[in-house]
């Protein structure tokens, strides 16, 4: 297990429901967290972002004004706040595929389903600390790489374009078919 | 507080830039290796959350009054958006908290209510029985839980009111394929 000096970190928790905050700054604090904290939903949740500058938010998906999807969004526009890099961490009790997608295309580093273990919420921390994955930014998205790992099986075409964008080469089921053995 | 700054390797390619921001908290991870006995961080922050459980109770107490009342206010003002929004809502908080205050048996009936409400195309055809027939069971299962039979009944009620649910989804979106998909569809693809 990774060792992280909790109480060096900042975080940003929104939920609307109180119970769940004081349930995630209990484990927070458990950690070893000290900076802790809190606002009630998206509108509060991103004028506490622009306070505290927090280094990791984790972040309820429905909240009232406006909800964690549409929070991360405002968050990941480059040069329109202190950090847009941040780490978003979407705790929900969503977890459909579709719910899971739109949360990776609008910027969500993590997610984590409730509902939530110490365990779980732990490894969702120690991936964004200790394994930041790239940022990429094309004309319809700004957020961390939605590549997580290469795909050696994957057959199609490389999306990217450009020179060096085929970084992770991806092979024709055509060519597949015609190499040797 | 003052911003941090960040500075960015940037690579730009035809269609898109990857960007390498600095990792400002790769600083607060240490490469020792945690040794056996050591204080073990997620099982403090287990210790801490069973500290806190004699509350948890009361917590449930809160939030199957809380669905109770947006029920009521269903049934008196109809399924507007406000109405909806606020009966989803607090189903939806019970489905991902019932298990974490030591009542996971309670979060299926609420998962079936939300399920109910997020898929029917015009929730104004929910029949209103099949919503306190939810709420009640999201309720008698928390009520009746220290019960020797509790889960199984509970197990039996849930099943009971998914397929009572499914049939007027499926019903309901006769026309509409993509959602007939999601809802006879495959569990979750978050890991654990």
């Amino acid at each position: 297990m990774v060792r992280i000096d909790f109480n060096r970190l900042r975080f940003l928790v929104i939920d609307d429901n109180a119970h769940m905050r004081r349930i995630l700054r209990t484990l927070l604090h458990g950690f070893g967290a000290r900076e802790v904290y809190e606002a009630e939903d998206g509108a509060a949740g991103l004028e506490a972002f622009t306070h505290y500058i927090p280094d990791i938010i984790i972040t309820d998906w429905a909240m009232p004004i406006f909800d964690g999807l549409e929070l991360a969004q405002m968050i990941r526009q480059p040069g329109a706040n202190a950090n847009p890099y941040v780490a978003i961490i979407m705790l929900t009790g969503h977890s459909e595929k579709k719910r899971v997608t739109a949360a990776r295309d609008a910027g969500v580093t993590e997610f984590l389903a409730k509902p939530i273990s110490a365990k779980g919420l732990y490894q969702r921390i120690v991936n964004v600390v200790a394994n930041p994955r790239p940022f990429i930014k094309t004309k319809t998205y700004f957020g961390p790489d939605r590549r997580r790992n290469v795909n050696a099986s994957y057959v199609g075409p490389e999306r990217r374009k450009g020179g060096k964008a085929d970084l992770i080469r991806q092979t024709a089921l055509l060519e597949k078919v015609r190499s040797p053995g | 507080m003052a911003p941090h700054k960040n500075t960015a390797a940037i690579a730009t390619y035809g269609d898109h830039e990857v960007i390498k921001p600095e990792n400002k908290l790769r600083k607060y991870v240490s490469d020792t290796p945690f040794v056996p006995g050591e204080d073990d961080p997620v099982a403090r922050a287990e210790a801490a959350l069973a500290a806190m459980s004699g509350e948890f109770g009361s917590m449930m107490d809160e939030e199957c009054d809380r669905l109770d009342k947006e029920r009521r206010a269903v049934l008196k003002h109809g399924f507007t958006k406000a109405t909806t929004e606020k009966l989803f809502h607090a189903a939806h908080d019970i489905k991902g908290q019932a298990a974490t205050f030591g009542y996971p048996a309670v979060a299926s009936a609420a998962d079936s209510l939300c399920r109910l409400i997020e898929y029917t195309p015009d929730t104004t055809r929910i029949p209103t029985k099949l919503v306190d027939q939810h709420v009640d069971a999201v309720r008698a299962i928390y009520r009746e839980y220290t019960r020797s039979d509790a889960q199984d009944l509970a197990a039996l009620l849930s099943s009971r009111l998914r397929e009572v649910t499914d049939e007027f989804l499926i019903r309901e979106n006769r026309n509409r394929p993509d959602i007939l998909e999601q809802i006879t569809g495959g569990p979750s693809i978050v890991p654990e």
